[in-house]
């Protein structure tokens, strides 16, 4: 198989590895506003704590690789939407330090909550911005980006924002399920259902709106016979909102959380299916971004050996704080 | 391209690294010192090793979450601002970053978590595994770093392809260029004496307060034996340093030495201001033959000047010349600490000596102020050249980024950065002030 394609997938497993992982716990900031008590939050924060830097890892993994292997890519993208991303950074700069400050200040409880829920959010619905304007498409003249600083500033762009923060949300909401009993597991659970109608919403507005922002999307899915190759992405995500669904109703642990992961994943595949084999969308393919082939090979070499060896000691922490954490291993290293 | 939005996109970038190195430097030693002392505590089973790992794993982890989002920031700034620059290196440079995220990041990250959580879920050998593990994520990722930077300054193993960006020719020439090893010993090591002094000035207080006295002279003897090995050793490592500089980059070392003409037998000029518009030295103050004698080992060596090459080719001077005299003058004082605490050990007066504390005290931020420093010198040292006589600075910069878009970026983050300073300094001054814990069972954490 063809190495640029290889990378491109690797590229994908990585974003989808932050997508999912990263989502969930930007996603129990997301639901920090709506909290009730000090002792839920210290139970949400408790939960996400020891594993959301190794989460956070996955996104440095992805920007990394588009660095290494489609530099072309990476030199184009990033200054299209240089406020978007710098703003997701003092996001993620912000909640990021909250976890320590909120726990080592008792007495301003009040604010490191709202710099980790702000800061969260704000990381969120940049993402969503980028995601947006990744898919409408940039300004490029000559491989150079025009049209100023505010170009991502579009309806379509602020939508994906938005729907993004509900989806992580979601995200966030189904993994408290896994992760709590009593009360605080009813109280996920209502909010994963609101935040399922608002996803649910927001997913259809997005498939509708997107063939009209670029008409070639538009002829990719609704063009006979590959339509009926694509048929079955927009039925899956509706059976995968559907399970998650059921999972909620009938108070199932893992269910709804696996669900959502099933309908992000599938998102995503549509996303691909859209957009393939561009790495800047209409402008520059996989192939012309490309890093010469010494380079690929090095790095690949590095990700047969490393990842595997990642993936095991990532399941194994995920192992070792399964389950709901209890009082006493919050904050361990008190 | 705007030459305004260039000299903002340095400032930031500058601003942002500056910021970050601050927590690794001190991470990295620390890091070590307490995977020594869980191991200690393994060995020995005495408690009070176990009590000091406890007290220090909360600074680290303090300064653990601000290296990594900090450290964020930087993997996507080399694009948002100098987008010319990472076209340039991207094919060079980008897989070297990228074995730093899988060799380094995933392991402190994938590790972090059960040594500052799992002490009740893991038993002690495996806890102390996980501690030494994050302590090597950290030097691992100090490895490929420190090589990819050290690239900038001594490229090697590379051409240029017809589309006119670096493309690999031999990736162990690119990694081992010829400034890495230097550059890497001189900064883990860097970090050594500036974590030994950290732990030292904080160990001074809390025997100063009577917090724990005896736990805090056992950090205190610890932290002044890394010191005294590390702080002497920096001397030399930093020397033959420079003794490279001088092969690869001697304009950086004309700058450092503040010499615009060429000479044999050259001074060494103590203080001058080193004046860019008329090419000389104002209120110089030198020894005659030194420079030559410290550079060359003789007292005719022959030193290039800044004026062999064009004005446009300069770095700033006077920012070379004093950050290296801030970066030496904080190293021989800190070796002369660090002495003056062996013999008062020796003398058996270590924790007695009020003066002795209180002067730990005020050195104890020091290592960090020099490493910072350090990397002024090197880092501004190199302009105008992003990579070293290959491309401009000016040439790296994101061509589209307009002076208001970069002012508010640099705003926000300058905001952000010293509202964290400040909570941290703050947060930590707390936690010192309640110093170790009584003891109450359990492992580690």
């Amino acid at each position: 198989m063809d190495l640029v394609v290889v990378w491109a997938l690797i590229l994908v497993v990585g974003v989808i590895m932050y997508v999912v992982l990263d989502g969930f716990d930007l996603g129990i900031g997301i639901l920090f506003p709506f909290t009730r008590s000090r002792q839920e939050r210290d139970h949400m924060m408790a939960t996400i704590a020891p594993v959301w830097d190794g989460n956070e890892t996955w996104l440095v993994l992805g920007g990394v690789i588009l660095l290494a292997i489609f530099p072309r890519a990476y030199s184009m993208l990033l200054p299209a939407v240089y406020l978007p991303i710098f703003v997701m950074l003092l996001g993620l700069i912000l909640r990021g330090v909250a976890f320590e400050f909120r726990h080592r200040s008792p007495g301003s409880e009040h604010i490191w909550r709202r710099v980790f829920a702000t800061g969260s959010t704000l990381a969120t619905f940049c993402q969503g911005i980028v995601l947006g304007h990744f898919v409408g498409g940039f300004n490029f003249e000559d491989g150079a980006h025009i049209g100023g600083m505010w170009n991502w500033l579009h309806p379509f762009n602020l939508f994906t924002g938005a729907a993004l923060v509900a989806g992580y949300g979601l995200l966030g909401a189904c993994f408290l399920v896994t992760k709590s009993r009593g009360e605080l597991r009813e109280w996920a659970r209502t909010m994963a259902m609101r935040l399922a109608a608002l996803v649910l919403i927001a997913m259809a507005v997005v498939s509708l709106w997107t063939p009209l922002v670029d008409p070639e999307i538009e002829r990719r899915w609704f063009t006979w016979p590959d339509m009926l190759w694509l048929m079955p992405v927009p039925f899956l995500t509706a059976a995968a909102l559907a399970s998650m669904w059921y999972g909620l109703v009938r108070d199932r642990t893992l269910l709804p959380f696996l669900s959502a992961i099933a309908a992000f994943l599938l998102c995503f595949l549509g996303l691909g299916i859209s957009l393939w084999p561009y790495a800047v969308p209409r402008v520059l393919t996989i192939w012309e971004a490309a890093a010469v082939p010494a380079s690929q090979q090095l790095l690949l070499v590095g990700v047969v050996i490393v990842l595997p060896v990642i993936l095991c000691y990532t399941a194994y922490t995920y192992w070792v704080f399964r389950g709901p954490p209890s009082r006493d291993d919050g904050y361990g290293h008190d | 391209m705007d030459v305004d939005a260039l000299l903002l996109s340095r400032i930031q970038f500058g601003l942002t690294t500056a910021f970050h190195i601050i927590f690794p430097t001190m991470t990295i030693g620390l890091a070590l010192f307490l995977a020594f002392l869980e191991g200690l505590w393994l060995k020995t089973g005495r408690e009070v090793y176990i009590r000091l790992y406890r007290f220090w794993v909360k600074l680290f982890a303090l300064a653990f979450g601000i290296g990594v989002v900090s450290g964020v920031v930087l993997s996507f700034e080399f694009g948002l601002n100098f987008s010319g620059y990472s076209d340039f290196i991207g094919d060079v440079l980008g897989p070297l970053i990228g074995y730093e995220v899988l060799t380094a990041f995933f392991l402190e990250a994938g590790f972090i978590g059960i040594m500052l959580f799992g002490v009740n879920k893991v038993g002690p050998r495996l806890h102390f595994t996980a501690t030494c593990l994050v302590a090597l994520g950290t030097t691992f990722s100090a490895f490929w770093i420190l090589s990819a930077n050290s690239w900038m300054h001594t490229p090697a193993g590379y051409s240029i392809s017809a589309a006119g960006y670096a493309v690999p020719e031999d990736w162990l020439a690119v990694i081992f260029n010829p400034s890495f090893p230097y550059r890497l010993l001189h900064m883990v090591n860097a970090s050594l004496v500036s974590s030994a002094f950290v732990v030292a000035g904080i160990s001074a207080w809390c025997i100063l307060r009577d917090r724990e006295r005896e736990a805090m002279t056992v950090s205190l003897k610890l932290a002044l034996a890394m010191a005294v090995v590390a702080a002497p050793l920096q001397a030399f490592l930093g020397d033959q340093h420079g003794l490279n500089t001088l092969e690869y980059q001697p304009i950086k070392i004309a700058a450092i030495e503040g010499h615009w003409e060429t000479v044999s037998g050259a001074p060494l000029i103590l203080f001058a201001w080193p004046d860019m518009e008329l090419e000389r030295n104002l209120w110089e103050v030198s020894i005659p033959y030194l420079g030559s004698l410290i550079l060359t080992h003789t007292l005719d060596g022959t030193l290039v000047g800044l004026n062999t090459v064009p004005a446009a080719d300069r770095p700033y001077v006077p920012l070379v010349f004093f950050s290296f005299r801030v970066m030496v003058g904080i190293g021989f004082l800190l070796i002369a600490v660090a002495f003056a605490g062996q013999w008062l050990r020796h003398r058996k007066r270590l924790a007695e000596t009020r003066w002795y504390l209180r002067l730990l005290m005020l050195v104890g931020p020091l290592g960090v102020v020099a490493t910072l420093a350090g990397w002024i010198t090197t880092e501004a040292g190199r302009q105008p050249w992003v990579v070293y006589n290959v491309l401009r600075t000016a040439d790296a910069v994101t061509p589209s980024l307009t002076t208001g878009g970069v002012a508010f970026s640099l705003i926000a983050i300058s905001v952000v950065y010293s509202a964290i300073m400040i909570v941290f300094l703050g947060v930590g001054a707390r936690l010192i002030a309640q110093g170790p814990q009584p003891a109450s069972g359990g492992g580690a954490g």
